[in-house]
Order: C-alpha cells, then sequence, then structure tokens
C-alpha cells in the first residue's frame, strides 16, 4: 500500500483508511494480516465496509495469538452497532439484503486507542502516541 | 393382536428410543471476563450433579481453558433434558499482564496473560467449531454495549447458534436488566444471580425449553 508518510517520519499516528472495494479482493487471512501488520506499526485501521462475524472471530483469534508481554497488548476496535430496528444499512435494505454486514469499523492498538464513549451513532476515541 | 402388528410395534418403540436419544446439546457459556460465567456454570454443575466445574475468581481471566461438564440432566416438568456445559474463558480483544500485577508476582501475571490469551483463542474456536448453543452471560450492574459483546452476539447471529442472555448479577444494587434488554432486544434475557441462586428455576426451565 502507498503510505504518504511512515509513522517513524513524523510526530503523528497514521491513519489507514480502506474502501469495501480493496477489502472484497483480499481473502480472510490476507485482511487479517493487513490489518494486524498495520496495528503492529501503531496505525489506526479503518474499515469502510468492516468484517464478516467469521472473520472478527478469527480476528480475534488469532489477535490473541500474537500477544506478547511488553510489546504487543491487543487491539481495540470499534464498530457501530447494528439497532434491532435497523437490521441493516438503508442501502442493504433498498437492495433486499437484508444480511448486509456493512459497518464502520475502527481498530487500533490497545495501548493507544481508548473509547471515550460509544453509542449508535457516535463513537468518541482518543489516539495517543506511544 | 397378531404377530406381524406386535412386531411391528416393537421395531417402531426401538427406532423411537434410538431417534429421540440424540447426543446431549453442547451449550457454551459465553460472555465478557468477569461476568460470572464460572460461577454459573458451577450453580448448575453443583444443582444437577453436584459437581463444580471450576475455580472462581473476582481477578479477570480465571478460566483460561475451556472446561466442558458432560451429561447435566435438568429436570423440568417430568421431562429430562440432557446437556453438555463448556464453560469458556472470557472474550477480550485485549490483555495486559500489568492489570493482574497488583494481585500477584509479574512472573505469574505475565503467565496469566499467556494463558488468557490462549484461552480466548480457544474459545473462539470453539464457538465456531464445537457448540450448539450458547448462554450468553452479563454483567447486569455493567454496560452491555461493548464491542465485545456486539462483536460476539453477531458472531453467535451468524451461526444460527439458539442464544439465550442472563443478566447476571442482579443481587447487586447497580444492575439493570432492562439495559441489557434494550441492547439485545432480539433476544430473551433472563435475570439472575448465579451467586445468590436467585431466579434459577426461571433459568432452568429457559434451558429446558431453549435447549431441551
Amino acid at each position: 500500500m502507498p503510505e504518504a508518510r511512515g509513522k517513524d517520519d513524523a510526530d503523528g499516528v497514521q491513519i489507514d483508511l480502506i474502501s469495501g472495494q480493496r477489502m472484497d479482493e483480499m481473502a480472510t487471512m490476507e485482511k487479517i494480516r493487513m490489518i494486524l501488520d498495520g496495528v503492529h506499526d501503531g496505525k489506526i485501521v479503518i474499515l469502510e465496509e468492516g468484517l464478516t462475524p467469521d472473520e472478527e472471530s478469527r480476528l480475534i483469534e488469532v489477535t490473541m495469538t500474537e500477544i506478547s508481554p511488553d510489546e504487543f497488548n491487543g487491539i481495540e476496535i470499534e464498530t457501530y452497532p447494528k439497532s434491532s430496528a435497523n437490521n441493516s444499512s438503508l442501502l442493504g435494505r433498498l437492495m433486499g439484503n437484508s444480511e448486509s454486514n456493512a459497518k464502520l469499523t475502527v481498530i487500533g492498538p490497545a495501548d493507544q486507542i481508548e473509547t471515550l464513549h460509544k453509542d449508535e451513532t457516535l463513537i468518541s476515541a482518543l489516539v495517543s502516541r506511544n | 393382536m397378531g404377530l406381524f402388528t406386535e412386531l411391528k410395534d416393537s421395531i417402531s418403540r426401538v427406532t423411537e428410543r434410538l431417534f429421540s436419544e440424540q447426543e446431549p446439546k453442547r451449550i457454551g457459556i459465553y460472555g465478557p471476563p468477569n461476568a460470572g460465567k464460572t460461577t454459573l456454570a458451577n450453580r448448575i454443575a453443583r444443582d444437577w450433579t453436584g459437581d463444580a466445574v471450576g475455580a472462581e475468581s473476582h481477578v479477570p481471566h480465571e478460566t483460561r481453558r475451556a472446561r466442558r461438564k458432560e451429561n447435566v440432566e435438568i429436570e423440568r416438568d417430568g421431562k429430562t433434558v440432557t446437556i453438555d456445559i463448556v464453560d469458556t474463558p472470557g472474550v477480550t480483544t485485549k490483555v495486559d499482564y500489568e492489570e493482574f500485577t497488583d494481585e500477584m508476582s509479574k512472573d505469574d501475571a505475565i503467565r496469566r496473560s499467556r494463558e488468557a490469551t490462549e484461552g480466548v483463542a480457544e474459545a473462539m474456536h470453539w464457538l465456531r467449531e464445537d457448540v450448539d448453543g450458547v448462554i450468553y452471560v452479563l454483567d447486569s450492574a455493567e454496560d452491555p454495549i461493548t464491542q465485545v459483546n456486539t462483536m460476539l452476539i453477531g458472531i453467535i447471529e451468524s451461526r444460527d447458534l439458539p442464544v439465550l442472555i442472563f443478566a447476571n448479577k442482579i443481587d447487586l444494587e447497580e444492575s439493570s436488566v432492562k439495559r441489557i434488554e434494550d441492547a439485545f432486544p432480539q433476544h430473551e434475557t433472563i435475570p439472575l444471580s448465579a451467586k445468590e441462586g436467585d431466579n434459577m428455576d426461571e433459568v432452568y426451565d429457559s434451558i429446558a425449553e431453549y435447549f431441551g
């Protein structure tokens, strides 16, 4: 992936916004690898369309295997929860696809991103530099 | 009644028994750390088998291996439902050994965190491969709208597994069952205190009805 500036190049936090189209072309393990490699590098990864439940389950599993004391504590992940009254996205419902899983997802290193507030319409997070 | 009819009835009785005695369903007890999963598993196991499943603790990640209690026979209204209970480690996306250093030495905290991460991975594997239904335990004194809860309920729903939500710790003053019902209105929520044994009749009625 082309990178404007690496984490070491600037006194800041790199954010990668990844389109649904780019994710569609990848296999499950490629997605998980890309997310965790980014997070290991201290990046905040934002997925336009999130992961499927099965991919989320595998992401948790692989994250656990990579946790290492004093090096990597795991991930912080936030998505917009689907409310019962709105079990699919507007687009999904218009297309008649009630199984749409598209949900904006933010993933970052657990020791650098802290969720301050979350409700059904807002995620407020504090991102710190290591 | 002729010999043929008797024989037919006898064969029918045998086949009925063969096919009605299915393998006990494996019911996974899932939820975030410290929701009271092991306390619940122990309460169910003690009530119906006399044995416990595992040790309980206020320190998170006391359960670091999935533990199965087989053939738990729950009797409701003259019928018996047999299930295997699988008590799983609390699911999380992060584990920091420093959270345990107030309670134990650094080496023990590091060991605990390593085992905890293996346990969470194991719990996810069980969920994908080896359980037939889920009891999702939440601490009703805590906010249920967390990423882990939302993700796990989504994973369970995507696998079409039957799920009951247990709003545990209703003995605590800050407990709010309504907060859980509002967060996951698509599922039945049963209030209980596994520690105090409150509302266990409804718990067993729902287990028998849902997983029987």
